[in-house]
């Protein structure tokens, strides 16, 4: 005997609260991710991969230039002295170049940063290579003592010939507490 | 019941009688702007010209549309022994309402599209600042080669005598600042935006620039501005309590004008270094310190330091208490205030000067002298 | 009323303890009229402190739970509510139902509602003050730079998000089971059906609002970094999920209005609605399009040009479905026979603000151009074009249409058509100057301008305070007409009504339709 339901606005309403569900999971399990995924592919908001680049490159480009400029932020609140070694180079695609961000901490207790890049404009984003970068990492760092932050990237070949400046910015946030706190970092 | 809802109509229309006469007057003397401003540059122009031929568009279409309308109203009145007809649903009309707005709106979009890509295109920039929105001001940064970057903050001038009523206000009520960003005259600058807390939005409408800040990320636009001249903004995007009073201030001045600018700021930057080594005197230390109060301290600590928005500074504890607390408000500012943290706003000359005055100006009397170095040793050992 | 065995209880338990469609209806009306009246008195504080230049009657810190306020409480207190409240009352009655389909959930969506909105008020009197981030509460300004009030913002969003999917599925799970025989989907009356789509967006997007407040709360309390750049999140990336759910938001403000319109027009025009079948299609057009434009609320931020132009090109598509509203409702008019009371006054107000309010959002949705626009006074006369003048007037209108079949008494009509104009200036007065001062620079949610724009904001001031007494009258008139109007017996209390409401007794009894009405197969829709 097939079971029927009394009521079927009984039934349209746990379908209902199905799509109810359904629709807050989505913006857990879909929006975030799939925001993360675009953000890589399209360089929103000049977001860099967050994982090292391993890929082999052809050769480089001798015949072209590009000026790779460097900046540095402080979030509020973060006392870190942190600035690019030089604020300025030129390279040629394909070739790997390495550069060197200075931090010190000037507070008397150990502290945790996190550096967070930012490609301009945002279209160079996905062309930009980096190899080994101090914002892969959280970057521990003991009182009163300070440090120089290897970065080593490639610029790829394919970056559209329009693009002749690549700002690359890093904002240095303090994330100590969070560390400390033992909660997970998403 | 009629008479009552008439006195009512006359007791709320008279206020708008009285207004758009006020309003008349006032616009006698001066008119406020009621459009959207072309601007100094070609974007703006093009942004303009669209603005107003969508809004010409607009214009037609509403007249027609409330022209049938009110043809309907004036002439289909019950009251004139008007039959109402039975009509409804026509395939063929219904089919041309949409087709023929689709097709205007194509129209619109091609104009749109090319003005888009033009404010997209940031390459061949000549000259690369960096913006970054603080709660509540702006700080610029002129990205050199060199490595020696240029850089300040840019602070609302506004007393709060002028914001509170107790003094007139000036021409430029709000929107000045203590030091305007200055770029050359038709240079393409490219405008690297980035907020240190909030986000904050870098809004000049005569450049035709707006583009958001966000923390921990850039965004890039550019402006070439064809006119020399003094344009005014404000930050657009809410960011706390005072995002009212984050003004910007653009001083597009001549390129030799600018470089002239540019060179008394670099040598001013390489002063600020030497005058780090050096040892002042107290009498060059209260001149110096009095010159940075009167910009940065009297509007809310008052000229003879008796307080005002912030607490008196004439006998306060802090003052004339220990060196390092003082210090230590100075640069830090006291969360939670209005006292803000002044430590990366003014170079640690300037910091140590003002520190000086405020200790032994207004009958305080500490006898302390402060130098760079005490300031700078302060930051590190904080 | 009420002469057999289940008339109403009395007392205050008939409130509290109620199942019956109509007394809910009638408290989400008394409580949405008094949200707005809540509402209103916030804006009246926001325009007395703009109508000259300087800080006068409060600080910019209160300014900004103003700010915040005024549109939470409107959007989220007055308007929602005032429209489920009317849907409460009419739906079971236009598709010949005896009640709402799940007449207990209908209680608790409405009871959580009042509870929900005295905690939020109650944020104003905790320290540090309500929010203070705007109604779109952006991070980070809403997470790490929130006053500790955030908590409960976000606890009363979660219950009203809670209380409005309850209301959604009631409705959605009464016009699918309860319509009585004969009453097919295409001859729902357009009420019906604007709320039935309705229902189903607000199904859709209040999880989402739901989720990005979840997001909120874990970003404060409990170490994750969703919005904050530093843990790897991204504070755009809440702007992109506040505005999937608001922008849909919009739509489910507006299109109930819609529905009244299109029920009132016709009925003073004493002709059918033109097209109905092309208003139905519209309006879920409109539903659908919803879903695909909500960045162009985010232009200036930053994103690919790609973007931009998807956003730009969808939003302009609106356009389409929403003049067929338009040129549908203007040629029933045509050649009708027309006459003016007050609901119909409300609808051309309506018609013609509305559409105004349609001209400017056409104008924002071309991306170079909003790049001057937004964020700027033109947006602000832009939604409340749209809000005040479209979901508003339309409610007012539906109140004056319907309030005679609901209480059997008839409203002074001479008060209300001065009700009707001095709302009509007073909104205009207050509104269109703001589109000059946002062209001419200034941007919103400041509590203090410059010099220039101080003609314009004083006379948008005193439109304010016009259009804020008007609602006292409005007031009156409607407490005049339930107290001590003059009583009406006809079925049928507007000559051109049509729909199975107005084949009920009037005043509408307690219970109508317990037994299914009969719809004549060739009647037309109304």
């Amino acid at each position: 005997m097939i079971r029927v339901n009394a009521n079927p606005a009984i039934d349209t309403t746990i379908k209902l609260v199905g799509v109810a569900v359904v629709m807050f999971a989505f913006v857990f399990v879909v929006m975030v991710p799939l925001y993360d995924v675009l953000c890589d592919a399209l360089g929103i908001n000049g977001k860099t991969s967050g994982e090292a680049y391993t890929a082999v490159q052809a050769g480089v480009d001798e015949s072209r230039e590009i000026t790779i400029q460097f900046v540095a932020t402080n979030n509020e609140g973060m006392p870190w002295e942190f600035r690019p070694q030089s604020t300025m180079i030129n390279v040629h695609p394909g070739a790997v170049n390495d550069t060197v961000f200075y931090a010190r901490n000037p507070l008397p207790e150990a502290m945790v940063a996190q550096a967070i890049p930012s490609v301009s404009p945002s279209r160079a984003a996905e062309y930009f290579h980096k190899t080994e970068c101090f914002c892969f990492n959280q970057q521990p760092l003991e009182g009163l003592s300070d440090v120089q932050m290897p970065l080593q990237f490639i610029v790829d070949q394919d970056l559209p010939s329009d693009i002749k400046t690549i700002t690359l910015s890093y904002t240095i946030f303090d994330v100590t507490e969070m560390v400390n706190g033992a909660v997970a970092v998403r | 019941m009629w008479f009552e809802a008439k006195r009512l109509l006359k007791l709320a229309l008279g206020p708008v009688l009285m207004l758009t006469s006020a309003a008349a007057m006032a616009a006698g003397t001066e008119v406020s702007q009621v459009n959207m401003s072309p601007g100094v540059t070609e974007v703006g122009q093009q942004i303009y010209d669209l603005h107003m031929i969508i809004l010409g568009i607009c214009t037609i279409i509403g007249i027609g549309v409330f022209g049938v309308m009110f043809y309907s109203i004036i002439y289909h009145r019950k009251s004139r022994g008007f039959t109402p007809a039975t009509f409804h649903e026509s395939t063929k009309v219904e089919i041309l309402w949409t087709v023929v707005p689709f097709i205007i709106l194509i129209g619109m979009a091609v104009p749109a599209t090319s003005t888009l890509v033009a404010l997209y295109d940031v390459e061949d920039a000549e000259l690369d600042v960096l913006i970054t929105g603080y709660q509540w001001k702006w700080k610029y940064e002129y990205l050199d080669e060199s490595g020696e970057n240029v850089s300040f903050f840019s602070n609302l001038r506004t007393p709060q005598s002028e914001i509170y009523n107790a003094e007139e206000k000036g021409e430029h009520y709000l929107l000045e600042v203590d030091e305007p960003l200055v770029l050359p005259v038709d240079t393409k600058v490219r405008l690297l935006v980035t907020a240190n807390d909030v986000l904050h939005s870098w809004w000049v409408p005569q450049l035709a620039v707006k583009k958001d800040a966000i923390p921990g990320f850039i965004n890039e636009t550019w402006t070439k501005a064809t006119e020399p001249g003094i344009y005014r903004g404000q930050c657009a995007e809410l960011c706390g309590k005072d995002h009212g009073f984050m003004p910007i201030v653009v001083n597009v001045v001549s390129k030799e004008e600018y470089a002239q600018w540019l060179d008394t700021k670099q040598a001013e930057a390489a002063e600020i270094k030497e005058l780090m080594a050096k040892t002042f005197t107290l009498d060059e230390q209260m001149e110096r310190g009095k010159a940075v109060y009167t910009q940065s301290c009297l509007a809310c600590h008052g000229a003879n330091g008796e307080g005002g928005v912030g607490t008196a500074i004439a006998g306060s504890p802090i003052a004339t208490g220990e060196l390092a607390g003082h210090l230590d408000v100075g640069i830090n500012g006291v969360p939670g205030t209005a006292m803000q943290a002044f430590g990366g706003q003014l170079n640690d000359v300037d910091m140590a000067a003002v520190i000086t005055y405020q200790r032994n100006a207004f009958n305080n009397n500490m006898g302390d002298l402060v130098q760079p170095i005490d300031v700078y040793n302060h930051k590190k050992g904080q | 009323m009420g002469d057999h065995h289940h008339g109403p209880a009395q007392g205050l338990s008939r409130w509290l303890f109620t199942t019956n469609h109509k007394d809910i209806g009638t408290m989400y009306l008394w409580f949405s009229f008094a949200m707005f009246l809540l509402g209103g008195f916030f804006a009246m504080i926001i325009r007395a402190e703009l109508f000259q230049p300087g800080m006068q009657l409060v600080d910019p810190a209160f300014f900004n739970q103003m700010t915040t306020l005024h549109g939470l409480i409107m959007v989220f207190g007055a308007i929602m509510p005032s429209f489920v409240g009317l849907a409460n009352w009419l739906i079971p009655m236009m598709i010949g139902a005896p009640d709402m389909a799940l007449p207990r959930m209908n209680n608790w969506s409405f009871w959580i509602l009042p509870p929900t909105f005295l905690l939020l008020a109650s944020t104003l009197f905790m320290e540090g003050g309500a929010p203070a981030f705007g109604w779109t509460f952006y991070a980070p300004l809403s997470t790490t730079y929130a006053p500790p009030s955030v908590t409960f913002f976000i606890f009363s969003v979660h219950v009203l998000g809670l209380s409005s999917i309850m209301g959604s599925i009631n409705i959605i799970a009464t016009v699918m089971n309860m319509r009585a025989p004969g009453m097919t989907y295409m001859k729902m009356p357009l009420f019906v059906w604007t709320w039935l789509i309705t229902a189903f967006l607000l199904v859709a997007v209040m999880p989402v609002l739901a989720g990005a407040v979840t997001m909120m709360l874990m970003d404060i309390h409990f170490g994750t970094s969703f919005f904050s750049a530093a843990g790897g999140g991204d504070p755009v990336l809440f702007q992109h999920v506040f505005w999937f759910f608001g922008h849909p938001e919009v739509y489910i403000i507006i299109l109930p209005a819609f529905g009244v319109v299109s029920q009132i027009i016709p009925a003073f025009s004493r002709k059918p609605l033109f097209g109905y079948d092309s208003m139905v299609y519209a309006t879920a057009s409109i539903a659908f399009l919803s879903f695909i434009v909500w960045a162009h609320h985010m232009y200036t931020v930053g994103m690919p040009i790609a973007g931009e132009l998807f956003f730009m090109y969808a939003t302009m598509l609106i356009a389409v479905p929403t003049g067929v509203k338009v040129f549908n409702w203007i040629t029933t008019m045509w050649r009708g026979a027309l006459t003016f009371e007050t609901p119909m006054l409300f609808c051309i107000g309506f018609l013609v603000l509305f559409t105004i309010g349609g001209f400017t959002g056409l104008m924002l949705s071309i991306a170079p151009a909003d790049f001057q626009y937004h964020d700027s006074y033109f947006v602000v006369a832009h939604f409340h074009y749209v809000m005040v003048a479209g979901a508003v007037f339309s409610m007012t209108a539906a109140i004056y249409y319907w309030l005679p079949k609901w209480c059997g008494r008839m409203y002074n009509e001479a008060m209300g058509k001065t009700h009707f104009w001095i709302s009509f200036i007073g909104f205009n007065v207050t509104f269109f100057p703001q589109h000059f001062v946002g062209l001419a620079g200034m941007p919103r949610r400041i509590p203090d301008y410059a010099l220039q724009f101080t003609d314009f904001n004083m006379m948008s001031s005193i439109g304010a305070f016009i259009y804020g007494a008007s609602q006292i009258l409005f007031l009156y008139n409607v407490i005049a007409t339930i107290v001590s109007g003059k009583p009406i017996s006809d079925e049928k209390v507007w000559e051109g009504a049509e729909g199975l409401e107005w084949t009920v007794a009037t005043p509408a009894p307690y219970h109508t339709f317990e037994t299914p009405p009969k719809i004549d197969p060739a009647h037309a829709h109304s």
